[in-house]
């Protein structure tokens, strides 16, 4: 603590320490910011950084522990869009309270919603902070794919010079990052021992105020309703873009097809329906399944889904007079392929599950599969027999 | 909730283990407890094949076919070859991945 000089909010401090590059540490390596060197957008960007620490290894940036307005806009614009995919906090060591050389070392990922989410936690402890570079991807997915790493956190804690902020030897790594972590050999090549903390941030103060101790709670994933609510943007999103325009535009083309050509009145009264069939089996399987993922019977995505769309798709028949008054042959197709819709959109929410393993989601695949493209083929015969049946060729 | 029955690799050598208790730290799942100074599988249908256990394993006691249990990532691995990643579209950035 005393060999620490804390520097409070200050243009000539900072200066020194920052843009002047005064210390031995290269600032660029290191992941040090401050707000006096960088141009007038980034400052807004980096409305999070709340000063600078000083230590032997350099400066280092203090996050807060307050989210602002806008950090919960940018986080509400991460679960619905593409935005999420470029939001980043520069890899490095942080600072947040006051922390000393005896103060803890969290590790986090890059993505600044995981980022956020850990110094939201952190309020009221002095720790440090070292965020690895996993690409601007969560820490489980990152350790999945092995950017979380025992490489990156080696390299981290040599790049900033970790041994010369604090005393003691041991960092805290979230348990799911330990897919991409091998404990031991962190420990071999740095001299740091690596604890596992919990699997959510907000447990943090807890595990660390019991010495170290996960609870059963602390160490297992659930994944609750509004686990589950939260990930459904994500699903409806790529279903509505992906594969909505193109089927919304065959099945209005398809009915509004004459011999003599494509008639749009008929296209519009005779497609109707079925564009809301479209929409029905996306939100089945992209926000019922996942929403009563526990409540549907059989552990199969799959099958769940097929379950949400024949349920759907017999409740809007009940409901919808356009759709219930279909005639025989679109009533079959309806039945058949718009509950498989559901099934292939269900299926797709296994990415986005706590529990589903990767052989699991094969031997789905290889079952499920053939009955898709058998199921899509029957579908346009069936629709061909309707057709040939309105211009009487049958 | 729990994923489909039988499916999982997970496999367990008790040979080789001598009881440090780090599998039942990282598992996610609670698939593992220590019994006699010995790793136990409790449930293996609990299992989702993240391989926490296997990485931080200093014995080799364990062993899992990793892999991500995403439907879109195995389908694009039969697609372009290729192990599953949730790499959907190579390091395109604007793909709507995890």
């Amino acid at each position: 603590m005393t060999e620490l000089k804390f520097i409070r909010k200050g243009m000539q401090e900072k200066k020194e320490v920052c843009c002047g590059m005064t210390q031995d540490t290269p600032q660029a390596e290191s992941g040090a910011y401050c707000d006096t060197c960088l141009p007038v957008t980034e400052k807004d960007r980096l409305a999070w950084i709340s000063g600078v620490i000083m230590t032997d290894a350099g400066a280092v940036p203090k996050a807060a522990t307050d989210l602002s307005a806008s950090d919960f806009w940018e986080h509400a614009k991460c679960r619905t869009s593409a935005f999420r995919n470029n939001y980043t906090v520069k890899p490095g060591l942080y600072a947040v309270g006051t922390p000393d050389r005896n103060s803890d070392v969290l590790v986090s990922a890059n993505y600044k919603l995981s980022f956020d989410t850990l110094r939201k936690a952190l309020k009221g402890l002095n720790a440090w902070i070292l965020v690895l570079d996993s690409k601007g991807i969560n820490v489980w997915c990152a350790a999945g794919k092995g950017t979380f790493g025992t490489d990156e956190l080696i390299r981290l804690i040599a790049v900033t010079k970790l041994d010369r902020v604090v005393d003691h030897r041991r960092i805290i790594v979230p348990q799911l990052g330990a897919p991409g972590i091998s404990a031991h050999d962190a420990k071999k090549a740095t001299g740091f021992k690596v604890c596992y903390g919990p699997v959510r941030a907000e447990d943090i103060g807890a595990y660390i105020g019991s010495g170290y101790k996960a609870t059963r709670e602390m160490r297992t994933v659930a994944f609750p309703l509004v686990d589950r609510l939260i990930l459904t943007p994500m699903e409806i999103n790529p279903a509505m873009k992906k594969y909505y325009p193109l089927y919304a535009l065959v099945m209005l083309a398809v009915m509004g097809l004459r011999p003599e050509g494509i008639f749009f009145r008929d296209a519009l009264a005779s497609g109707s329906p079925f564009l809301m069939l479209g929409l029905i089996s996306v939100l089945a399987g992209a926000l019922l399944t996942p929403v009563l993922l526990p409540f549907f019977p059989f552990r199969s995505f799959a099958v769940k889904g097929w379950i949400a769309g024949v349920l759907s798709v017999f409740l809007s028949s009940k409901f919808i007079p356009m759709i219930g008054q279909l005639n025989t042959v679109l009533l079959i197709f309806t039945y058949l392929f718009f509950p498989l819709a559901s099934s292939y959109i269900a299926l797709q929410f296994t990415g986005s599950t706590t529990f589903t393993g990767m052989s699991g989601v094969k031997k789905e695949l290889r079952l499920s599969l053939p009955l898709y493209v058998v199921g899509l083929v029957v579908s346009l015969v069936l629709l061909i027999i309707y057709k040939l049946g309105e211009w009487r060729v049958l | 909730m729990k994923y489909l029955s039988n499916v999982v690799s997970l496999e367990f050598s008790p040979g080789r283990c001598v009881g440090c208790g780090m599998c039942v730290e990282v598992c996610p799942h609670e698939v593992f407890a220590l019994e006699n100074k010995k790793a136990v599988i409790l449930d293996k249908d609990r299992c989702m094949e993240c391989g926490a256990c296997v990485s931080n394993c200093a014995f080799g006691a364990l062993n899992v076919d990793k892999g991500v249990g995403c439907a879109a990532a195995v389908i694009n691995s039969m697609i372009r070859g290729g192990e599953p990643s949730c790499d959907c579209s190579g390091n395109n950035k604007t793909k709507d991945c995890c």
